[in-house]
């Protein structure tokens, strides 16, 4: 486990130490300079493939990428990409000191298939998808058919044993069953499409399963063709089809009006023609015209048209035809490539219709390729794109590629790893693991779960419509910023109690002052402080002195240092570069 | 402890710079600046948006058509303006000749997204680029008007705005419940303990800048900046609603938009430039007429005539420009559920203050309300007429982050009937 600090006390030889101003013996902290300069590919095609694709383009742009990263950068990058959270002191050291020219192979394998990280591999996918699925504030609606709960259970059962990607699709497009977990005929699944079939003729399950699956952006051709879409009104309607015999049926508290649960069931469906054989739906031109439409794929492919569930189940025939499209391949690339290097190769990410062509078109072809011959696996995807050259490249900026930079509205080239700010649940995990607070409390992973929640719910705005959009405040604001100063969660991360992690670290014997100093700066930022930061930090030691007055003769030297902790502590976590991930 | 009284934040902030802050033993936190009321009061522009996230129907609200079979069943009333509006809207009536209705507004984007970026903004989305939205833009255009204002200079109460694009994060809505209780504000320190703090978290934080990562570096410390400005200032009262008397708080409804819209008020005393309160849940596919008169339009009433009232009361509505609008509205024809869907090609918006012309109807549509009759008009054109009222320059070019050149307004045409 990650490492431990013993009890004795705070030893006043080391305290003297930093009063004395020993700090210029200790500065030898350099910045780690860009090591492993391989811009190998592991022995693995996909990865060849990646960056050969790559290069042309910076050879086509003229363009040096920059240096690779530093290897506690990489490390921590890798650990906040797959784990949700940032390394432990004890796991980015493994790491740094490793002198196997095989090292980051070897990390990224651990951290997808090694038991130990199952848990986390499966907790991060989870919290990722649940929002892509129902959004930051799916299942918090009054009286709502969404149990987050549900469809967490659901997901994290499903990454946890690695389920095929393609198997999850048509799970979450097919599901029938009760939504919450300990009930009857129990499926997480149905939870994706629980809310968004019952009302408006399932146009949300319609535009929701259009764009996270197949990256169709659909939701404007409902009412009329769109100017710069490929999609017809006409296909909205057929793809709208396969969904309308999917009812939500409500399930209340006893004796009440109350909802606890709902079951997604699939009912025969008699159409608008009241007619179950050729069960048609209609929908409105422009113009006022009325048309008909039965269930077609965007492929063209036509199926039965008995609405009646005995001899046609529209949902599982979507949902066998969304897997034999490329659409699916192409999506998920896609994802996971903005997922890993901040930026898709599309933007939005899943709008990538005919009208809005990749920025790597061979690239995207070809790893959608290579996920369907795997099997879907998704690890082998993060595997791929985590051992490339662009996910292994620094952040800092050169002369030659300061023009790849999206947030100019260049295409995005990868030539530099793109800053990005932690989402609120990388932050909550992070602290977690930084401050070793899963140790102490916790409780069930339902109450771990319930209390992130409550704590990510202060950061979640609902825009006012049926849709269910929302945005986030966590988003590089000053409420953020107040949080992060003041909130309680980085009070308790930067708390002194006894027991605490500052404590501990206050009170280990086998840590000198200056070490301790390390041992923060590893724990959040993965890198040793500069001689200036030990410098301050040895300033607000002797601030803390100070405070317990002037001409104090005895002074509490563990009680300063416990301080002088908590204040470099507290600067660390509230830097730009604990939160940005680089 | 409490948020420190009468601190200068510059003082403050210049302390800030390198460790020596650490040998101070003691700061004052004297010198606050303490502007003449009056003197601050003079030409300072400022706008208010009430936004109407989901699309209102205004065919039921400001442009009735009575008799038609897309007119519905609300009745049409007389209001002290020359124009007419729904019987829904008493106390809005009564204020009417301080506001326009601009019946002849004409988009085309239906889709909620689209629309709250294109009626935010002035500017259809486009992937390649972000857009600055009325509150950023106007902060920024106004600012110089208010050296004295230390807290955000754009406010979003209730969420649902869109953000500051190109012109960076500094300009982006500082985003506040309606019950003006700010999260997380107190220190629970010393000041001279946070500002050494402040010293050690500077240098981690200039020594990430200076290894040349990209903006996003920098704009964190911008937006440290201005909450240590945030959390030691005396105008954070301006968002204290609850201090107001009851019988206020009860004129304007004590409801989410019932406290934004009378936090509006306070913060344009205070000196904030933008304030945008949000009232959602007009999305209305289904009942829509029993939700507009039992549940919207209450709400709605009083909370905006209170605002319009009080904001003429105080002298402050000549300089201060309210907007009413939604991402769009709604179908003129009724559909199966009672519902509205969503429509762009007619409809309204409602202005006024800031000199422009009230108790006016801008343009009209036609007998069914499904066509705008007279000359349409735009977002953009909004935004130019506001920027117009406001005293910003129709001129005034933005260069985004690409080096494109931006008119401001997307260079909307001035409404000319409002300010004939």
């Amino acid at each position: 486990m990650a490492h431990r600090v013993g009890s004795t006390r705070y030893r006043f030889g080391v305290m003297v130490g930093l009063l004395t101003g020993v700090i210029a013996t200790f500065a030898a902290a350099s910045p780690a300079a860009p090591r492993d300069q391989d811009k190998g590919d592991a022995a693995i095609p996909q990865v060849a493939f990646i960056n050969q694709e790559i290069r042309n383009q910076w050879q086509e742009y003229q363009i040096n990428p920059s240096p690779p990263a530093s290897a506690g950068e990489w490390c921590r990058r890798v650990y906040l990409d797959v784990l949700g959270r940032i390394p432990s002191v004890e796991e980015l050291e493994e790491f740094t000191s490793s002198r196997d020219g095989d090292k980051k192979a070897k990390l990224v394998s651990k951290l997808l298939y090694d038991e130990k990280y199952t848990e986390e591999y499966a907790r991060n996918w989870t919290t990722i998808w649940t929002n892509i699925l129902i959004g930051r504030s799916g299942g918090s609606e009054r009286n709502s058919l969404t149990s987050r709960e549900g469809m967490q259970k659901y997901l994290r059962d499903s990454f946890a044993r690695n389920k095929p990607y393609d198997r999850m699709v048509y799970e979450l497009v097919t599901a029938k069953g009760s939504n919450r977990p300990g009930t009857d005929n129990f499926n997480g699944a149905v939870n994706f499409l629980a809310m968004k079939v019952n009302e408006e003729n399932a146009t949300l399950a319609t535009a929701a399963t259009a764009k996270i699956f197949m990256g169709l952006q659909v939701q404007c051709t409902q009412c009329h063709n769109h100017p710069f879409n490929e999609w017809k009104q006409q296909k909205f309607w057929e793809f709208n089809a396969f969904f309308r015999q999917s009812r939500a049926l409500r399930r209340y508290a006893e004796g009440t009006r109350d909802v606890i649960g709902a079951e997604l069931v699939n009912q025969d469906f008699s159409g608008e023609g009241n007619d179950a054989s050729d069960a048609e739906i209609y929908y409105e031109l422009r113009n006022g015209l009325l048309k008909v439409a039965y269930p077609v794929f965007v492929d063209g492919t036509k199926i039965e048209r008995s609405g009646y569930v005995q001899e046609v189940d529209r949902r599982d025939e979507l949902g066998k035809l969304m897997l034999q499209s490329e659409y699916i391949d192409k999506m998920i690339v896609n994802r996971y490539w903005a997922h890993f290097l901040g930026y898709g190769f599309t933007k939005p990410i899943d709008d990538m219709g005919p009208h809005n062509p990749p920025t790597h078109p061979a690239l995207v072809d070809y790893l959608g390729e290579e996920i369907r011959k795997n099997s879907y696996n998704l690890k082998e995807l993060i595997r791929w794109i985590t051992l490339s050259q662009p996910y292994s490249l620094s952040s800092k900026i050169n002369s030659s590629n300061e023009k790849d930079d999206p947030l100019l509205g260049e295409l995005p080239k990868f030539s530099h790893f793109y800053l990005r700010q932690m989402r609120a649940e990388e932050l909550y995990e992070s602290l977690m693991v930084a401050t070793k607070a899963e140790e102490t409390g916790g409780g069930s992973y339902e109450d771990q779960e319930r209390a992130k929640a409550q704590w990510l719910s202060q950061f979640v705005l609902a825009f006012g419509n049926d849709e269910g959009d929302e945005t986030t405040t966590f988003n590089g604001t000053i409420p953020q910023a107040l949080m992060m100063f003041n909130g309680d969660m980085v009070r308790r991360a930067t708390g002194s109690d006894r027991g605490s992690f500052l404590w501990e670290v206050a009170h280990d014997a086998n840590m000198p002052a200056k070490k301790k100093i390390e041992f923060l700066f590893k724990s959040g930022l993965a890198r040793k402080p500069t001689s200036a930061e030990l410098g301050i930090a040895q300033k607000l030691m002797m601030a803390r002195l100070n405070d317990q007055g002037p001409n104090n003769k005895k002074p509490d030297l563990t009680k300063a240092g416990i301080a002088a902790l908590q204040d470099v502590w507290w600067a660390v976590l509230n830097s730009n570069e604990f939160i940005i991930n680089h | 402890m409490a948020i420190p009284q009468g601190m200068n934040r510059r003082h403050f902030m210049s302390h800030l710079a390198g460790a020596s802050a650490m040998t101070v033993p003691a700061l004052t936190f004297g010198n606050a600046i303490r502007a003449n009321a009056q003197e601050l009061k003079r030409n300072r522009k400022s706008a208010i948006m009430l936004w109407m996230s989901g699309g209102p129907s205004t065919m039921d609200l400001w442009d009735l058509k009575p008799g038609a079979n897309t007119g519905g069943p609300f009745r049409p009333i007389s209001t002290s303006g020359d124009v007419q509006i729904s019987e829904h809207l008493p106390m809005t009536a009564k204020v009417m000749d301080k506001l326009a209705i601009i019946r002849s507004m004409s988009t085309r984007e239906a889709d909620h997204g689209r629309g709250r970026y294109y009626m935010h903004t002035g500017y259809v989305p486009n992937p390649n680029i972000e857009h600055p939205s009325y509150g950023a833009v106007i902060s920024h255009e106004t600012i110089d008007q208010r050296p004295e204002l230390e807290i955000p200079p754009f406010v979003s109460v209730g969420g649902g705005s869109v953000g500051p694009g190109f012109l960076g994060m500094a300009w982006a809505p500082f985003t506040v419940n309606s019950n003006g209780q700010i999260r997380n504000m107190n220190m629970g320190m010393d000041q001279r303990r946070l500002m050494q703090r402040m010293a050690a978290l500077d240098m981690i934080e200039s020594g990430f800048i200076k290894q040349n990562r990209g903006s996003a570096a920098a704009d964190h410390e911008k937006i440290l900046k201005k909450t240590l400005n945030l959390m030691t200032s005396e105008q954070m009262r301006g968002f204290r609603v609850n201090e107001e008397p009851a019988d206020v708080l009860e004129r304007y409804g004590d409801n989410n938009f019932g406290k934004g819209c009378l936090m509006a008020r306070r913060l344009v005393e205070t000196g904030v430039p933008f304030i945008e309160v949000d009232l959602g849940g007009w999305d209305m596919h289904q009942n829509i007429f029993t939700t507009l008169a039992d549940q919207r339009l209450p709400v709605l009433d009083r909370a905006m005539s209170a605002l319009v009232e009080d904001l003429d009361q105080r002298g402050l509505l000549e300089d201060t420009a309210i907007m009413w609008m939604g991402e769009f509205s709604r179908t003129p024809r009724i559909n199966g559920n009672t519902g509205r869907d969503h429509w762009a090609r007619s409809w309204s918006v409602v202005v006024g203050g800031a000199g422009m012309n009230g108790g006016i109807a801008v343009g009209n549509t036609n007998s069914d309300g499904t066509k705008v009759e007279t000359e349409p008009y735009t977002s953009q054109d909004v935004m130019a007429s506001i920027c117009k009222a406001l005293g910003i320059s129709l001129d005034t070019t933005f260069t985004s982050n690409n080096g494109r050149p931006m008119k401001i307004a997307n260079s909307g045409k001035v409404i000319k009937e409002l300010f004939a």
